[in-house]
């Protein structure tokens, strides 16, 4: 869990380098703590996509609000 | 030989600090060649050769701030018989974030002492600057190093005054009329779905980059949006340049989009994710910065229903775009609930009026109508 946490959170300082991983917060919506936009949202959806060979839909990108949402797609979603 | 001067990275910039010369005297440079990196109050920037020619000096060493326009090189044209090939860089170009560059300087950090950072393409992040510090402050633990916020704080109040000079500039210099448009996005949006929905992640389109392309076609219906009032008179541009305005942490900054009525929406949605990704990442060349021939800001689909933006001149139009939100519209006599936009326009009234304005804006719309036709 910890470690499926620290590698998400790794794909978002990619995405959005000036933030400071110990300040995200798991409940908090990303794009509203991070600052970032539909477009650095979108790369980060796809760089979750890559990392854990997921196929995510554009439905399924409500469901990607915040970090904990982001595990819990990812734990319900992989093989 | 002509001298090469500290260039203007926009209308808000006295002076740069000279990062590294990636050229030395002798070698030859191709128009576009990056001759070096410079850091404005906004961020840092790579600055293109502006034609072909052989470095014959270097004035300013690297470290030192100049203000724009003074020579900082001297470099012997060529014209087109020059046959070498651009030179190798002579160093390595150091891939790091703005905000790290500057927790750097604040700390005492070298960051070409660093390596390879965890950021993108082994770009060097603040967090890879602060493990530097503290690994190298270990021995001297009664000596707290600064908190990197002070240097983060620096930056912002530098790009604040950068932003206020530029916009006081606007302001008291361009005579500003405002319009403002709904516009139905139902069509696009549904014919954008649908488009996306047999797409993999990676080729699907946002909605953004439907709005910048109706922006981009407009133009060509009214192209006195397009330029820049400079010497008293409106000088229209032929190409079309977006300058698209990007949220940063240490502010807001406006890269062009080069030529973007000429692209597909793929190639769009490329160029729009290629220019946000080296916003954040401190990778944007300087013609980015100087190059837009009106600005369109989105302030996303969280931001305000309107924005009434301010030109940045010399540009004479800024296009702003709300939130995309249901509202309650009258379609074909009918009171339905229709996702759609506000759609404004701040133009400069030396160089169009309200009517050609309002047509603009009515182009948008007409564009949107058709999605397919973008």
């Amino acid at each position: 869990m910890s470690e499926l946490k620290d590698t998400i959170v790794g794909l978002l300082l990619k995405i959005a380098p000036e933030v400071d991983a110990a300040e995200i917060k798991p409940d908090v919506d990303l794009r509203d703590q991070l600052d970032i936009d539909s477009m650095d949202h979108l790369n980060f959806v796809i760089a979750m996509a890559k990392q854990f060979g997921l196929e995510i839909p554009e439905k399924d990108y409500p469901r990607l609000t915040t970090l904990d949402d982001c595990v819990a797609y990812v734990q319900s979603h992989r093989h | 030989m002509s001298d090469f001067n500290m260039p203007s990275l926009g209308a808000d910039m006295d002076e740069g600090e000279i990062l590294a010369w990636k050229v030395k005297p002798g070698d030859s440079v191709r128009k576009g060649d990056v001759l070096l990196e410079v850091d404005t109050s906004k961020a840092a920037f790579d600055v293109e050769a502006d034609h072909d020619g052989v470095v014959e000096e270097i004035l300013v060493e690297p470290g030192r701030k100049v203000a724009v326009g003074t020579p900082i090189a001297r470099i012997r044209q060529t014209g087109e018989a020059l046959a070498k090939p651009a030179p190798k860089p002579v160093a390595p170009h150091l891939r790091i974030t703005p905000l790290a560059r500057v927790v750097a300087k604040d700390l005492g950090v070298d960051p070409a002492k660093i390596g390879r950072g965890t950021g993108i393409d082994g770009a060097i992040t603040r967090a890879d600057v602060e493990r530097a510090a503290a690994k190298h402050e270990e021995p001297h633990v009664e000596k707290a190093p600064p908190p990197p916020s002070g240097a983060d704080k620096s930056k912002r109040e530098g790009l604040r005054d950068a932003i206020a000079a530029a916009m006081s500039r606007s302001k008291r210099e361009i005579p500003h009329y405002y319009l403002s448009q709904t516009i139905d996005l139902e069509p696009a949006l549904n014919w954008l779905e649908k488009l996306n929905a047999g797409r993999p992640i990676t080729e699907r389109i946002l909605s953004p980059v439907l709005l910048l392309k109706a922006v981009a076609h407009a133009i060509w219906e009214v192209p006195e949006l397009n330029g820049y009032w400079t010497d008293g008179a409106l000088n229209q541009s032929e190409s079309v340049h977006l300058g698209v305005a990007i949220s940063l942490h240490s502010g807001v900054i406006a890269p062009a989009i080069h030529d973007a009525d000429d692209m597909s929406l793929e190639q769009l949605m490329a160029a729009l994710a290629d220019l946000v990704q080296r916003a954040r990442h401190g990778t944007l060349k300087a013609s980015e910065m100087t190059d837009s021939t009106i600005t369109v800001t989105n302030l996303g689909d969280r931001g305000p229903e309107a924005v009434y933006g301010v030109i940045y001149p010399p540009q004479v139009a800024l296009v702003g775009f709300g939130a995309v939100m249901s509202r309650a519209l009258v379609i074909d006599g009918q009171l339905v609930a229709r996702r759609s936009v506000i759609a404004t326009l701040s133009a400069d009234h030396r160089a169009s009026d309200g009517h050609r304005g309002g047509l603009f804006l009515r182009a948008i719309a007409r564009l949107l109508e058709h999605p397919e036709s973008l």
